[in-house]
């Protein structure tokens, strides 16, 4: 039953354990079709390991994927069209790089074996073809990587760190694919640690920490979250904060290194609250707008302490996750 | 149409070409023989107490059958195991199981391809042994008849044909050899330790056969079935080694690779 709205990837707590390490933690996840989904986390929140779930390479310990409506535990044929890699791409060292995709274009059938010269040409790497992959560098290996997954005429392509080890040239080549890709159509799974990536191409994340998904939803909505809020500087901080709680509109008022933060109901409230601490003796050496950044939101829910409300918890803007399932 | 077991067998078969393992194994297949003969030439002696040694400088027949015997201890189970205990654990070692994980083929079918491929070799080795100690050996010996293990003197031409036989029969232990090097390769996912392994069962069973009290055993020995194919060279032929042979090493192999497929369909390929 692969139609064209079913839903690429919907995934429903997993988990997957090994002894008493639990990699992945119940996660829930729906990647929507033209979606580039950034699945973002420091290393070792279990990223890698629920990309593997997902293409079938490991059993899940509870939980399921289903790609395209299909489960890859129980048969490739659920990853028809559905192509990528986890970690960095391996190939048979003693074969050159075409010979490597003609090996993955026979086992993937159909006609894949035609569109080799042309994936190796997206890749740029028509000239290296008959080099043996042995004597690759690491960055032509994620080239290749992306050219093997191209065979496959993908809808849904998986990618884990794409651009991991790459020099600044190579990641920005390895942005602009992603880009072109996505904007031809296809769906795009990209895990990473690097919130600039995720922010520069996604439109929605899940953020992970320690196996747990703890926010999903859009990258819009998420800098919503993020919200404004002012920053305030006096040399009489004592004062300048006893003005900040008795004003009225002010909240939210939180001590950081730069200075004192808070949060305005408008910007009335911040005009009111300059007369105020200048009329209270209070001198203002700074006074201005801040965004949170989404890096301040990425630690906030990745390290966690004092998170409050922010951890656990699915945004509001996307339909909430049905509950676990059995499969 | 989604590719199958032949497709994988094909680009196993490609990828053995393209590993130098592959031309050490059938390399020694091809040297023994002629390392062999060429000693044989340079010396008048032979070795008197195995079959068919007192007849190495009479006809070349002699010459695959005396190393088919003395190949059994350690030689041809190691060109077994060479590949055998690496062609599932070489996947292991270039991590590339995910790579074809993700294809278009159910792992049932990629170890399939595996198997067919490694029995292939194996065959070839034994092929190959088989031809060059022929060719060698009749060129220093001639081609002339032989005297079977019954006393009984056979023609050159049939003697060729029943020296063909053996070849063939020989291969029934070898690709039990085979099944367990790649259950080893399939557990261990490492090549060296596959190999060895692979090596020291076939030692240990051979070491089995020699202790005292066990003697009863060593019909059912897997050693034992190396030496099988002698029933050919008596006359009459003497069926009940041939046949026993066939069983039991149905009984070495069928399990050694029923419990390879199950561990690979089941594993998990997780990084290191």
């Amino acid at each position: 039953m692969v139609t064209a709205e079913a839903t690429p990837i919907e995934v429903r707590g997993l988990v997957k354990r090994y002894g008493d390490l639990v990699a992945v933690d119940q996660v829930d996840l729906d990647v929507e079709p033209g979606d580039v989904f950034g699945y973002l986390g420091p290393n070792g929140a279990g990223k890698t390991t629920s990309l593997r779930m997902m293409l079938g390479l490991i059993r899940p310990s509870a939980g399921s994927v289903r790609l395209f409506g299909r489960d890859p535990q129980v048969s490739v044929k659920a990853l028809e069209g559905v192509a990528g890699f986890v970690e960095a791409p391996s190939f048979y060292p003693y074969l050159s790089g075409r010979e490597n995709l003609r090996l993955f274009a026979a086992l993937d059938g159909g006609g894949a074996k035609g569109r080799i010269e042309e994936s190796l040409g997206i890749v740029g790497l028509s000239e290296r073809a008959k080099d043996r992959v042995g004597g690759y560098s690491h960055g032509m290996r994620q080239r290749l990587g992306i050219a093997a997954a191209l065979l496959r005429e993908p809808r849904l392509l998986l990618l884990d760190e794409p651009a991991t080890g790459l020099d600044p040239g190579g990641m920005r080549d390895m942005r602009d694919l992603i880009r072109e890709l996505s904007a031809s159509g296809m769906t795009v799974l990209l895990s990473s640690h690097l919130l600039a990536e995720v922010e520069e191409l996604c439109n929605r994340v899940a953020i992970v920490r320690s196996g747990r998904v703890a926010y999903q939803g859009s990258l819009a909505a998420l800098r919503a979250e993020a919200g404004e809020g002012y920053l305030l500087r006096s040399p009489d901080e004592a004062r300048a904060r006893a003005v900040l709680a008795a004003q009225p509109g002010i909240r939210d008022v939180t001590v950081t290194e730069e200075g004192t933060r808070f949060a305005a109901a408008d910007e009335a409230a911040v005009g009111a609250l300059s007369l105020a601490l200048a009329e209270a003796g209070a001198p203002i050496l700074e006074l201005t707008r801040r965004h949170a950044t989404l890096e301040d939101l990425f630690f906030s829910l990745t390290e966690g302490d004092g998170v409050g409300p922010a951890a656990e918890r699915q945004n509001g803007g996307d339909p909430a996750p049905a509950p676990v399932e059995a499969a | 149409m989604n590719p199958g077991v032949l497709t994988i067998y094909r680009w196993e078969l490609r990828k053995l070409r393209a590993q130098k393992r592959t031309y050490l194994g059938l390399g020694a297949a091809a040297l023994v023989p002629i390392i062999f003969v060429v000693a044989l030439a340079a010396r008048n002696g032979q070795p008197e107490d195995v079959a068919f040694g007192r007849y190495l400088h009479d006809t070349g027949l002699a010459v695959p059958l005396v190393l088919l015997l003395f190949g059994s201890i350690w030689m041809f189970p190691l060109i077994t195991a060479l590949v055998a205990g690496d062609i599932v654990a070489s996947e292991d070692r270039n991590d590339t199981l995910k790579g074809i994980f993700t294809r278009s083929v159910e792992r049932h079918q990629i170890f399939a391809g595996k198997a067919l491929a490694t029995f292939t070799y194996a065959i070839a080795a034994i092929a190959i042994t088989g031809a060059v100690a022929l060719v060698a050996g009749i060129l220093v010996s001639g081609f002339n008849s032989i005297v079977s293990l019954s006393g009984t003197r056979v023609s050159a031409t049939e003697g060729l044909g029943l020296v063909g036989l053996s070849l063939l029969f020989y291969l029934v232990p070898i690709l039990a050899i085979a099944s367990i090097g790649l259950l080893f390769s399939t557990v261990f996912r490492n090549s060296a330790a596959a190999i060895v392994g692979t090596l020291m069962f076939s030692l240990l069973v051979q070491l089995i056969g020699i202790l005292p009290g066990l003697g009863g055993l060593q019909p059912y020995l897997l050693s034992t079935q190396f030496n099988a194919w002698q029933g050919f060279l008596r006359s009459p032929v003497d069926w009940e080694p041939v046949l026993r042979a066939l069983w039991v090493c149905a009984l070495y192999a069928a399990p050694a690779l029923i419990a390879a497929v199950l561990v690979f369909l089941r594993r998990d390929v997780a990084g290191d």
